[in-house]
């Protein structure tokens, strides 16, 4: 350490300093969060990999009839979809308030919404996304009708950010229980209930041939909902776990 | 607000003070910390916290960057409660906790620029100068994981060297770093102090600088009732801190 480089703190009360960009602070999250995703490939897999198995299991444990598994996929790719969604969950913000980046993003001068909504998006990309892009395939192993695959993957796409921003405000609670796995799916499972309905239902409405407009929108309409909401509740829960 | 002189040894009282601690009382699990402990923290000061392990520093130093508001009495920031000019305090804090959040799967450039991009990009050097001045030269790309821990500690401290942030809150700077970082840090707070910032740190080394401020908070528990102190003796011997 020499001192040379050393600039003594002449710029201290510039007027700059007042106005912290939030775009950038949210950038900066989203891409450090996505490098950790990307260096942790194999957890990000993870969640891909229960969906991939258990669907393939289905046909096994329960018949291999086109008939009996066309019946039963929308339902079953959702349910899936949903618990891999849950499983990936307790991560969230638990490696953050381990080695004390929570505590310091609690203590930059961003507005803890916007980050959240940064590492919310970081998670659907990384789990939400990959899974929408997957059902298809799970699809054709559950003969899903050929009706069912855009409404599955709409349905999905909106489903999977909802479960996401939803989800994060059950991690946010339990992020400082040392064992909140169990905790975290009580609390979150209810609010992931309607989702779940209306998610079925819009692949097995367009399979019967009738429109899905309704549960698309009722999807958006939760979307919009948690984008606005989520966010705020989890900041507010992260406060709490990191005050407690 | 005015720089301070840097010749004397003496505590700068120039000017209103930074931060101000009113009569502060902080209990924690039913334990009293401290209680009516007042602190001014002018620019140019430099407070170092002290008290054996369990007395309340870290508990401090939460109360002081915000992450806990479990207190009573008042912090004031320019002679603000830190109630309504908390994201302008913010703005001007830079905190360096224990657990420094630094990531291991990240390499230091990364991580520092996770940082730089939390502050806007408001920094006074490149993070590559930041991280020659504390030695990790050469280390910019190397994943943290490879890194040992004082290693890891300095890239942390890499930011004291970044940001333009006038107050400095840190727990137990001189962890893992070996002599001459000790050194070249005391050097660096002084130089923050004389430019007009304050530091308010935690740690159990003897600090060389003289103008430094000591606060030991078992000074602030003698002042209750005895009643409490035979309370808090019992949990002397726990490492909870």
């Amino acid at each position: 350490m020499s001192s040379n480089a050393y600039k003594p703190p002449e710029t201290l009360h510039s007027p700059v300093m007042m106005q912290p960009s939030m775009y950038q602070g949210f950038m900066a999250t989203v891409k450090r969060d996505s490098l950790i995703a990307i260096r942790h490939r194999g957890e990000m897999a993870n969640p891909l990999m229960f969906f991939l198995m258990v669907i393939t299991m289905v046909p096994l444990g329960i018949s291999p009839e086109a008939a009996v598994l066309a019946s039963l996929a929308p339902g079953m790719i959702w349910v899936v979809a949903l618990l891999a969604t849950l499983l990936s969950l307790d991560s969230l913000f638990r490696g953050d308030f381990e080695d004390g980046a929570l505590e310091q993003l609690l203590v930059s001068p961003q507005p803890l919404y916007f980050q959240v909504l940064a590492k919310v998006l970081v998670h659907w990309l990384t789990t939400g996304l990959p899974l929408t892009l997957m059902a298809p395939v799970l699809g054709v192993m559950l003969s899903l009708p050929e009706a069912g695959y855009w409404p599955l993957m709409a349905s999905l796409f909106l489903g999977t950010a909802c479960l996401s921003l939803v989800g994060s405000i059950g991690a946010a609670l339990t992020v400082a229980l040392r064992k909140g796995g169990l905790l975290l799916s009580l609390i979150i499972m209810p609010l992931y209930v309607p989702i779940l309905i209306f998610g079925a239902s819009a692949v097995s409405s367009a399979i019967d041939g009738f429109p899905i407009v309704g549960q698309l929108a009722m999807l958006g309409a939760f979307l919009a909902a948690a984008v606005v909401l989520a966010p705020l509740a989890a900041a507010g829960a992260l406060r709490i776990s990191v005050n407690g | 607000m005015s720089q301070t002189a840097t010749a004397e040894p003496a505590i700068p009282r120039v000017g209103k003070p930074l931060l101000e601690l009113r009569n502060l009382h902080c209990e924690r699990d039913e334990r009293l910390l401290f209680s009516g402990l007042n602190l001014s923290l002018y620019s140019g000061s430099i407070v170092q916290v002290e008290g054996p392990n369990g007395s309340g520093k870290t508990s401090l130093l939460r109360l002081l960057t915000t992450t806990s508001v479990d207190y009573q009495g008042e912090i004031l920031w320019r002679g603000v409660p830190l109630a309504q000019s908390r994201l302008d305090y913010l703005n001007h804090l830079l905190f360096v906790g224990h657990l420094p959040g630094i990531k291991k799967a990240l390499s230091p450039r990364e991580n520092l620029a996770w940082f730089s991009g939390l502050n806007s990009g408001h920094q006074r050097c490149s993070v590559e100068s930041a991280l020659s001045e504390v030695g990790l030269f050469g280390f910019e790309d190397v994943p943290c994981f490879h890194l040992s821990a004082g290693q890891l500690r300095r890239v942390a401290l890499a930011r004291l060297f970044l940001t333009p942030a006038q107050v400095w809150v840190l727990d137990e700077p001189f962890t893992a770093i070996d002599k001459q970082g000790v050194a070249n840090l005391e050097r660096l707070m002084g130089e923050h102090a004389a430019g007009g910032g304050c530091v308010v740190l935690t740690t159990h080394q003897e600090l060389a600088m003289p103008q430094v401020q000591k606060l030991n908070l078992m000074d602030f528990r003698e002042l209750c009732n005895a009643h409490e102190v035979e309370d808090s003796h019992e949990f002397e011997g726990n490492l909870y801190e």
